[in-house]
């Protein structure tokens, strides 16, 4: 009896955690799945030759948002589509192209000014994010009273709750007619409104590693630089803020990967247009946008739509390798700095 | 001398400037949304169903829908999250294979942006699984499973709000004391008895706030149900998995962007962003609350 009362609790152990291992892996097997399925839809591109671009003169012309082309881009395109006749099947260099015009009738995939977006777009966010967040999260560690701590603390809460949408929102209604009237721009939505909003979404993300950070840096090397006779200022900038680069860089990768995959705020906030510019006050269309807008219209199987998770298969890799990066940081150079190695 | 303290008040006057403008940036925003949605904040908008094109009447539609599909994701995610969370606290070695390779997935769910959730709701749930099933249950060449709906967008969220439980529920695990585990051990029970009856327990409040967390997250999110089932407008509200569903900040996105006269329903645009707001916040602070008072119980 007894023996038996054993083996039947030895079964049940045995199950309990079969079962909890197994479960577990359920979040590696969706990773696993994610990078299938994911990728999965972008074959078709690389594999089956697209049917040959036929040649249309000048018909539909897709633009976005209230843009019209200049001569100059109307000539340019011009040159284009006379080479694209040889063109036969050459949908990897039409992913290189400079125009994104899904749903003409003459489709374009040019991807660069989707590219071109994301960066400006992520470049304008942290040059926001960064340093607001970063000297935000020194002053808490080094000289912020109590009092206001215990402000800035739940403010950063209440950024980083704010939903994606939210802050889109107010881009859209409030911050973009703001800045058109600080700015005098010409159009309401730009990269630039897009850039500053997305940096509300960055700032807690950057701020929260940051200060991580720093507040893990030993008390010894901030009490000796004291004890020194620096000033609390001097120590901050010449003590804590050197040895939390790693964090710091760390945070600020993060915070790319944050803006570079964010979809809503820029949905909303950057006018949508593919436009190929160096110019910061234009509108633009970002990535994750591009899969936002048009996912849900396009029909599945079709090119666009592979192009789509194409798209998406970039985003996905670059967070990931960003996010792989910054870990390595995280981990392995803030250890190394501390014990001296 | 006066220079070296000119310098130092310069640092903190400007490292101080920056701390106030996140500050500013909460107050002006939240202001900015009370202010603008509040007066049409009423009881008809709360519980009426839009009318006349979406220019007019209420939002009920999308607060049971956003109700819907944190509840199904809730259901699906949390006890995945916190079974996971066990392992990799009382079951996993830290050096073992098994446990770095769920760590690194965990870490990499956390980092994966919305819209890629939303493609592999897409392509996996939906063309996938949907089609599959489909294929094999029905077989009469019509979309059942295989389109957007509400099942698979909660199940997209759920996996997009998975690190979120298992962060939260681990931290809670961890603060449940040893000698407590020991004590149920000395006393002959098994490991499995002992997380049933004493870790488990023990770490509801970190269960509670991981799930709290995950809701919060999840009612906020829009791009992953961009194309995994949410409705720009439905005159009836979802009676099975397989309708599609209206949702807050899908209906705010809409509204603001896509209704024909955006100017004309500003209203009901800022009046939706106050309710997504109020709703997140509400989540966000009891789970701040519950965390605050599992923080006590290590010191005491």
């Amino acid at each position: 009896m007894n023996t038996m009362m054993k083996k039947r609790f030895r079964l049940s152990e045995f199950l309990a955690e079969k079962l909890i291992t197994a479960t577990a892996f359920i979040s590696f097997a969706f990773i696993v799945l994610i990078f299938i399925f994911v990728f999965r839809e972008t074959l078709p591109i690389f594999s089956v030759p697209e049917a040959a671009i036929t040649q249309e003169e000048l018909g539909e012309q897709e633009t976005y948002g209230d843009i019209t082309l200049t001569d100059a881009e109307k000539a340019s395109e011009k040159n284009e589509k006379s080479k694209a006749v040889n063109d036969e099947g050459a949908s990897i260099k039409n992913l290189a192209g400079e125009r994104w015009q899904p749903v003409s009738s003459k489709p374009k995939y040019g991807l660069s000014p989707l590219i071109i977006g994301s960066l400006k777009i992520s470049l304008i966010a942290i040059l926001f994010a960064g340093p607001i967040a970063i000297f935000a999260a020194l002053f808490t560690a080094a000289f912020a009273p109590k009092w206001a701590k215990e402000i800035l603390k739940p403010a950063i809460e209440i950024l980083a709750g704010f939903p994606s949408v939210v802050i889109g929102f107010f881009a859209l209604v409030v911050l973009a007619t703001v800045v058109q009237d600080l700015l005098g721009l010409e159009y309401r939505l730009n990269a630039f409104v897009g850039g500053l909003a997305l940096s509300l979404a960055v700032i807690p993300i950057i701020y929260t590693i940051s200060e991580d950070a720093i507040s893990a840096i030993p008390k010894s090397l901030t009490e000796a630089s004291l004890a020194l006779g620096a000033t609390k200022w001097q120590t901050a900038l010449k003590v804590i803020l050197p040895a939390a680069t790693p964090g710091i860089f760390a945070a600020i990768l993060l915070g790319v990967g944050r803006a570079f995959g964010e979809t809503m705020i820029v949905l909303m906030a950057t006018g949508n247009a593919a436009l190929l510019s160096a110019n910061l006050f234009e509108p633009v269309r970002t990535m994750s946008a591009t899969i936002g807008a048009e996912m849900a219209e396009v029909v599945f199987g079709e090119t666009h739509y592979n192009v789509l998770f194409f798209i998406g298969s970039i985003l996905f890799l670059f967070t990931f390798t960003l996010n792989a990066i910054a870990e390595i940081f995280v981990r392995q150079r803030l250890m190394k700095k501390f014990r001296g190695d | 001398m006066t220079k070296k303290k000119l310098l130092g008040g310069l640092v903190v006057g400007t490292t101080g400037f920056f701390a106030f403008i996140i500050i500013a940036t909460v107050v002006i925003v939240m202001t900015n949304i009370v202010a603008g949605g509040w007066s049409s904040l009423t009881k008809d908008f709360l519980l009426g169903s839009p009318e006349e094109g979406m220019t007019k009447g209420g939002i009920f539609p999308a607060i049971v829908g956003t109700f819907l599909l944190v509840l199904i994701m809730s259901i699906a995610g949390v006890p995945i999250g916190t079974i996971t969370a066990i392992y990799l606290s009382e079951y996993a070695s830290q050096k073992s294979i098994l446990a770095r390779m769920i760590r690194f997935a965990v870490n990499t769910l956390a980092g994966v942006p919305a819209i890629v959730f939303g493609l592999f709701g897409l392509g996996f749930f939906i063309q996938f699984v949907g089609t599959s099933v489909d294929g094999v249950l029905y077989n009469d060449g019509e979309l059942h499973w295989g389109q957007p709906n509400i099942l698979w967008a909660s199940l997209t969220m759920a996996l997009l709000t998975l690190p979120v439980v298992i962060v939260s529920v681990e931290e809670a695990i961890k603060t449940v004391p040893r000698e407590l585990r020991e004590a149920s051990l000395a006393l002959g029970a098994t490991k499995w008895q002992t997380i049933r009856k004493v870790v488990i327990p023990n770490s509801i409040t970190g269960i509670l706030t991981g799930a709290i967390l995950a809701v919060s997250r999840g009612a906020g999110e829009v791009a992953p149900i961009l194309f995994t089932g949410a409705a720009y407008f439905l005159p009836h509200l979802p009676t099975g998995l397989s309708d599609q569903f209206m949702e807050l900040g899908y209906h705010i996105y809409i509204m603001a962007t896509q209704s024909p006269d955006v100017e004309a329903t500003r209203g009901i645009q800022y009046a939706t962003t106050l309710v997504l707001l109020i709703l997140t916040f509400t989540l966000n602070f009891s789970a701040i609350f519950l965390r605050y008072k599992l923080r006590k119980r290590i010191i005491t």
